[in-house]
């Protein structure tokens, strides 16, 4: 009822600025990841540029909150930045729109460049305690990770089979806050969206594969997940979700992803 | 004439004090308002999980495939970080206000009483920040720890925090010790410092309990600037290790939480909220009873 009124005013109000009475009618309204920020938003504006007038809104929550959004009803589309549960799709479709790699990091003075995903797995767990075991420093690991329910330590500890147990020393609440502290600790390690990286921390290769888009896009970057949009099923969208739904997966759309750090699923 | 000048005035005084009475009300509704949503969004998960495990499990695992909802570590870190904090700042705090209330120049006064009220007006996420950038580093490399954040970092930014408070109400108690309690001791030979310490302070004990239980309520709610020092993991307590606060562990889950977690994080502010209600009751008491000794 309220989603009613409101579609009105949004309605009555663009009506008011623009003469087009078609454009008026398409909104989009968007809730969930905060990693997915960058990338929805580009798609957003762009969306709002080629059908004038339409109005799109995205409500930063968190994975979490914008599928239980999508499920309640409470948006159009939710954004998961990790795949659905078997749980979640009994009611939900996800349909993914990008991939994302997360690099690992570390402190641009640890000479160590090159971790497969079972030493990375082992860091974390507590296996690999000191940086001269594979070949660095005679230092301690300290290891940087995000706080439980985060899109990326969900995405990261998923890749790395390390659910519920890896040994963080720090919990932070945002990328840049990992980033800012592996540049101020030589012996830590953490792990960050690809889109987010900055020059003030060393990213290490993979199985030997430097993250970047073409080795997420084909694959051979293994630490990477997948950008999720979330609907009800069986529940037809409203026309100016769908208008989104359609622009964000079509080939228009492709260059706004990349531009904003992803890569697009081919 | 008379009568209706009367009236008059009883109709101006009506509406003032309705208008004061509303004002009032509104006040109290959001106190009321807050109370009760937090007591009916908090207690279910408490009934959910039981009170026990819940006040004294050792755990917090709250995404886990088998979620553990413990918030002992949590509860015990907020004491020992508050009171880490007070041992700290009380005396740098105290020492502070009995110089400036008794023995600091006009002049020093007048330069160092705006530095403190400035000191009380920077956000709390600025503290957190050059705590991050420069207090846990340096305290990495003092200690030769792994890592500088923990519950040591927590409890400096802390006691520069509560500083501002306990200072300046320290002062206000001092200055309201009656001139003739200092003057007699004067008189009767004591000196000068003998006459603040044995005779100023003693009158002014209440009031500086009141400063020291409003440092306590302001570090204990303290949320952003312990988030950005204190490392976060849920660990049990200890000086040199990373531990989580009850305000972080609500901050820092409550963006991306769900279902039971969701709703032990409420919770945990409803602990939070009791712990902050006790504080306040011992403040209240401990004025009223400054109060009946003044007279």
């Amino acid at each position: 009822m309220k989603k009613h009124v409101l579609a009105l005013i949004t309605a009555a109000c663009f009506s008011a600025v623009s003469a087009s009475a078609f454009a008026a009618d398409l909104s989009v309204s968007t809730d969930g990841s905060t990693s997915m920020e960058k990338t929805i938003g580009s798609l957003g504006e762009a969306f709002m540029e080629k059908f004038d007038g339409a109005a799109f809104t995205y409500n930063p929550t968190g994975s979490g909150s914008g599928i239980a959004a999508a499920k309640e009803g409470r948006c159009d589309i939710g954004l998961s930045s990790r795949a659905l549960t078997a749980e979640e799709e009994q009611d939900l479709v996800g349909t993914t729109l990008a991939l994302d790699g997360i690099v690992i990091v570390v402190n641009p003075q640890n000479p160590v460049s090159d971790l497969s995903v079972e030493q990375i797995a082992d860091l974390y767990t507590g296996k690999i305690a000191n940086w001269k075991d594979i070949g660095g420093a005679d230092a301690p690991v300290v290891l940087i990770g995000r706080e439980a329910g985060s899109g990326t330590r969900d995405g990261f500890e998923t890749v790395t089979n390390t659910k519920d147990q890896c040994k963080y020393r720090q919990e932070l609440t945002a990328t840049g806050d990992v980033i800012t502290t592996v540049s101020q600790n030589p012996n830590a390690i953490g792990y960050a969206s690809l889109a987010a990286l900055s020059d003030k921390v060393k990213a290490v290769t993979v199985n030997g594969v430097q993250a970047s888009e073409e080795t997420v896009q084909d694959g051979s970057y293994k630490v990477q997940r997948p950008f999720v949009l979330v609907t009800c099923k069986g529940e037809k969208l409203s026309e100016g979700a769908q208008a989104f739904f359609d622009f964000a997966l079509s080939d228009e759309a492709k260059p706004i992803i990349i531009q904003s750090g992803v890569v697009p699923l081919n | 004439m008379n009568l209706l000048a009367k009236n008059h005035k009883d109709n101006v005084e009506t509406i003032a004090s309705t208008i004061f009475l509303i004002l009032g009300v509104i006040n109290i509704g959001f106190v009321l308002l807050i109370c009760v949503y937090l007591v009916i969004a908090g207690l279910p998960a408490i009934i959910k999980i039981g009170p026990i495990d819940f006040l004294f499990g050792a755990k917090w695992a709250s995404t886990a495939a088998e979620p553990q909802f413990g918030i002992l570590p949590f509860i015990l870190t907020s004491i020992y970080g508050t009171a880490g904090a007070i041992v700290i700042g009380l005396p740098l705090g105290f020492f502070t206000a009995v110089y400036l209330a008794k023995i600091a120049s006009k002049k020093v006064r007048y330069v160092i009483e705006p530095l403190i009220d400035l000191l009380a007006g920077i956000p709390s996420v600025v503290y957190g920040f050059i705590g991050m950038l420069v207090l846990v580093p340096s305290i990495r490399s003092l200690f030769s720890l792994p890592d500088g954040a923990s519950l040591f970092a927590a409890i400096i930014v802390l006691a520069v925090m509560i500083l501002p408070s306990i200072i300046k109400v320290s002062i206000t108690a001092l200055e309201a010790v009656p001139q003739e309690y200092e003057l007699g001791s004067l008189a009767l030979g004591a000196n000068e410092i003998e006459t603040y310490y044995r005779v100023v302070v003693p009158a002014a004990k209440s009031g500086i309990a009141a400063a020291v239980v409003l440092g306590v309520g302001r570090a204990i709610g303290e949320a952003m600037a312990v988030m950005m020092v204190a490392g976060n993991a849920a660990n049990m307590p200890s000086l040199f290790e990373s531990v989580r606060f009850l305000t972080t562990a609500v901050a820092s889950e409550m963006s991306y939480s769900s279902g039971l977690q969701r709703e032990a994080l409420f919770s945990i502010a409803l602990v939070l909220f009791v712990f902050i209600m006790m504080i306040n009751a011992t403040l209240n008491v401990l004025l009223k009873r400054g109060g009946v000794k003044r007279k």
